[in-house]
């Protein structure tokens, strides 16, 4: 057991832990995230994707020391002051959402690409999400939510 | 008057519900009881509550309706949301008969202690059962409405109109929490209520039929909404479980000392031994470090090669029940084969895996002799019956709350996952949440059946004039051919499944109507004719020849087309549940593997109730089609899952999916069916016929693989 520190969503905090929790653990049961969610636990389904220092990752496969005195953003952390960011709105708009489950890892990781290429070809977008299971099978809606955040964001831009 | 929905022609599958939980307590080695069949059909109408407390206040059980003094509105059902939309489908039907905005409604899910049991969420069920229900409910509600208000003018009820949740005359007007607050109403049951309420016409619809948005999205986009697995309850532990080595092992002994030295609560009841902790790292590494210590007697386990054989050798042909085999015969089948030119194949379906999202999970609290789980499964009083037979419950002490779930797919009917929390809860004297694994989820949720069939048929021309089906294991969901045939004789064997085995989108007709759809393009072939003329040519029924033109038209399908180098095309289609629908597809023979150029669908489900929901769910069913047909396939040996994970079983992603067309037809004139199960019925045959256009190879089981060469 150690105490680890990180800053999530913009607040320091810590919990002792054995250094190979998964931080997906450490998010929803000490921290109280329950916003990311569990889909697998090796990486192939990505439903988990936090940032961490800003990139994408899957926390099902990240030990809470690799993120010791790094920062964490979740899906909880994105919206601020109940202000829906694009990709959060873009994905009510185009009706992304069938039952959801993926939606917190799919809407992270379109937050990530759009912030380093905010004007993604739909190559880049599949490249992007391909790594992320829906299992309802609505990628279509999820390709047109993103493609519609990128839009929008070119829209307030200009 | 529309036509109505037509519950005679079609029965449940006999694959349906075909599970109970995989183990038994020691606590309780009575009989599990047969659940399965009574409550499939039930759809209690419930009470019409005009409640004088305000909202979140004690609801009755059963209520369907509940009116509050403060205005809130909620209306009830026991059906759950798995994605497939239906939170969003009730809500347009409340908001509709009681004339008020969809904002200022809310609609309450899947509580066994509060709302009325509307069966399982299963069978396409919700749309045609559910919704003219609460549609009822609610129109007699507004009857009870108007006249309450009549009375306190004392004008006669006719006079009155509603809207905007209240009812008015010239110029008074009297909300809805207005008239609940008086003391003019009261509360109603079916007895009791207004009957014959006109419900609104079609074409008086001014929310229903409206492609709203789904109600929870700012919950789920925000990651607010708590599914099962996000339920958090006061000292709340952790569980997990321990699972046999393989199939059919037997636990002879185990040593739990090695959990609870890890600070775990560690129990072993009958076959079954889990932990609870503080974490759920804790309660995995106490599992594991128990695991080492126990001691199995292993039993045989067949392979998944040559599955078609080996159910095809364990087919039950004689018993009767709503299990056993079924035979429907009419015309003579075997002189008129005798006589005309036949042709005969034999088909074969793998099991595969629903694989939702969120694995099964639970949350169980006990308070003394009183038990309540949160769990994510399609019969919430299914698994409250479950509970009850594992903890010999009464009905008021066991209480199962579905808070809106991640995924379903058919593949949630068991309450295994809200028994073996329970179970963990009550040792450790804390409520236990418990999510199993995806490796738990492959390996130990039941699967869609694996199947066989072997097909005959006679042609006179171009008419198929005997039709001989017989069909090894897959459910009788689609097993009655849609094409008019004069002599038929349909056969059903359920088979010793080497897996667990239970509902799937579609079930049964996901097999029955792949061998039979890939059938009729070997007829086709044999006949001479284009595959498209030779179905138009071979039924008399309107609504598909609908869907088969609609497909062919938006697809630019033509009799003899060439769709050029290595490349085919092929057409299916298939009716269920009361719905319709025909794919065109189109395949690239890339030598080592076949790609999938375009999919385009037709689809027609009656009245449609949102045609945004409609277009997704069309969708999504095509698409996981798409993985059935081109991917998804359990393999095993020596009672082991082979491939038991997301690595080692392809489900569709973003790259696979092709440039897909959904035409949706509307029928104003047809009351409304589901349509979560019956668009992936053609995805599978659409794809082999368009393979065999391509490649000249006959595609006879799935996943599709081209021969070596």
């Amino acid at each position: 057991m150690a105490r680890f520190a990180v800053n999530v969503n913009h607040e320091e905090l810590s919990t002792e832990s054995p250094p190979d929790r998964p931080l997906l653990d450490v998010l929803r049961e000490d921290f109280g995230l329950i916003g990311t969610k569990y889909g697998c636990g090796e990486g192939q389904c990505r439903a988990c994707t936090v940032l961490i220092d800003d990139q994408p990752r899957a926390s099902c496969l990240t030990p809470i020391s690799n993120v010791d005195g790094k920062s964490v953003t979740t899906i909880e952390g994105l919206a601020s002051d109940d202000q829906l960011t694009k990709v959060q709105q873009a994905f009510i708009d185009a009706d992304a959402a069938q039952c959801g489950y993926c939606t917190a890892g799919m809407i992270v990781e379109a937050t990530a690409l759009l912030k380093r290429n905010p004007e993604p070809s739909r190559s880049e977008i599949l490249d992007a999400m391909n790594p992320h299971l829906c299992r309802c099978c609505g990628y279509r809606n999820i390709l047109a939510s993103v493609e519609l955040a990128a839009a929008s964001s070119e829209a307030s831009d200009a | 008057m529309p036509e109505r929905f037509r519950e005679d022609l079609f029965e449940p599958d006999r694959k349906e519900l075909s599970e109970s939980p995989a183990y038994r307590f020691d606590l309780d080695r009575r009989q599990w009881i047969a659940i399965a069949g009574a409550g499939l059909l039930v759809t209690a109408a419930g009470r019409v509550v005009f409640s004088p407390g305000v909202a979140g206040a004690e609801i009755p059980p059963s209520t369907r309706l509940h009116l509050g003094e403060d205005g809130s509105i909620t209306v009830l059902t026991g059906k759950v949301e798995v994605g497939q939309g239906s939170r969003t489908e009730i809500l347009q039907a409340a908001a509709e008969e009681l004339r008020v905005a969809p904002e200022a409604l809310r609609v309450m899910l899947a509580d066994t202690a509060v709302t009325p049991d509307d069966g399982s969420t299963a069978g396409s069920r919700t749309t045609p059962s559910t919704v003219p229900v609460v549609r009822r409910t609610c129109a007699a509600a507004r009857e009870m409405l108007v006249r309450a208000a009549a009375e306190t003018w004392n004008l006669n009820a006719s006079q009155l109109r509603v809207e905007s949740g209240a009812v008015v005359h010239a110029d008074k007007r009297l909300a809805y929490a207005d008239l609940a607050r008086s003391k003019r109403l009261t509360s109603a049951d079916d007895d009791s209520a207004p009957k014959g309420v006109p419900l609104t016409e079609i074409d008086d619809w001014t929310i229903l039929g409206r492609a709203l948005l789904k109600t929870k999205a700012r919950e789920i986009v925000t990651g607010a909404h708590r599914y099962p697995s996000d339920i958090v309850r006061p000292n709340m532990l952790y569980g997990a479980v321990l699972r046999p080595p393989s199939y059919g092992a037997q636990l002879e002994s185990v040593d739990l000392t090695h959990g609870e030295e890890l600070g775990a609560v560690a129990i072993r009841d009958g076959g079954f031994v889990g932990c609870a902790a503080k974490t759920s790292y804790e309660a995995r590494n106490a599992v594991k470090a128990i695991g080492k210590s126990a001691k199995w007697r292993i039993a045989p386990h067949p392979s998944s090669e040559g599955l078609g054989a080996y159910l095809k050798g364990r087919a039950q042909i004689s018993g009767g029940g709503r299990r056993g085999p079924r035979r429907r015969e009419h015309g003579d089948v075997d002189s008129v084969l005798a006589a005309a030119k036949t042709l005969k194949a034999s088909y074969e379906i793998p099991f595969v895996q629903h694989a939702p999202m969120e694995p099964r999970a639970a949350v169980a609290e006990w308070d003394e002799r009183n038990l309540t789980v949160w769990t994510g499964t399609q019969r919430p009083f299914g698994v409250r019956e479950q509970l009850m037979e594992a903890f010999r419950l009464t009905a008021e002490q066991a209480r199962v709350i579905v808070p809106d779930t991640g995924g379903g797919f058919g593949g949630k009917h068991t309450g295994e996952v809200a028994i073996e929390a329970a179970r963990l809860a009550k040792a450790a004297g804390k409520p236990v949440s418990l999510c199993w694994t995806r490796e738990e989820e492959f390996a130990w949720a039941y699967f869609r059946p694996a199947a066989a069939f072997e097909v005959r048929a006679g042609l006179s021309g171009e008419k198929i004039v005997a039709w001989d089906f017989t069909a090894y294991n897959p459910g009788t969901a689609g097993i009655e051919t849609p094409y008019a045939v004069p002599n038929v004789r349909t056969q059903y064997f359920p088979c010793d499944s080497p897996l667990r085995e239970g509902s799937y989108r579609g079930i049964g007709a996901t097999g029955n109507n792949f061998a039979r759809e890939v059938f009729m393009d070997e007829l086709a072939g044999a006949a001479g004719l284009d595959p498209l003329e030779f179905r138009l040519a071979n039924h008399n029924d309107e609504r598909l020849t609908n869907v088969l033109r609609a497909a062919a038209d938006r697809f630019g399908w033509s009799p003899g087309q060439s769709a050029g180098q290595n490349r085919g095309t092929g057409i299916a289609a298939g009716f269920e549940k009361g719905s319709y629908i025909a794919i065109c597809a189109q395949v690239r023979d890339e030598g080592e593997r076949i790609e999938v150029e375009r999919l385009v669908s037709a689809f027609e489900c009656g009245a449609i109730i949102n045609p945004r929901n409609l277009q997704a769910q069309v969708e999504g069913c095509v698409i996981q089609g798409l993985g059935a047909a081109m991917s998804e396939e359990i393999r095993f040996e020596g009672g082991q899952l082979l491939n038991g994970s997301f690595s080692q079983y392809p489900v569709p992603r973003f790259r696979d999916i092709p440039p897909m067309e959904t035409v949706l037809l509307d029928r104003p004139d047809i009351e409304s069916a589901g349509a979560g199960e019956t668009p992936i019925i053609a995805v599978a045959p659409a794809l082999a016929n368009a393979v065999f256009a391509a490649t000249g190879q006959r595609m006879r089981s799935l996943p599709l693989r081209l021969h070596a060469a």
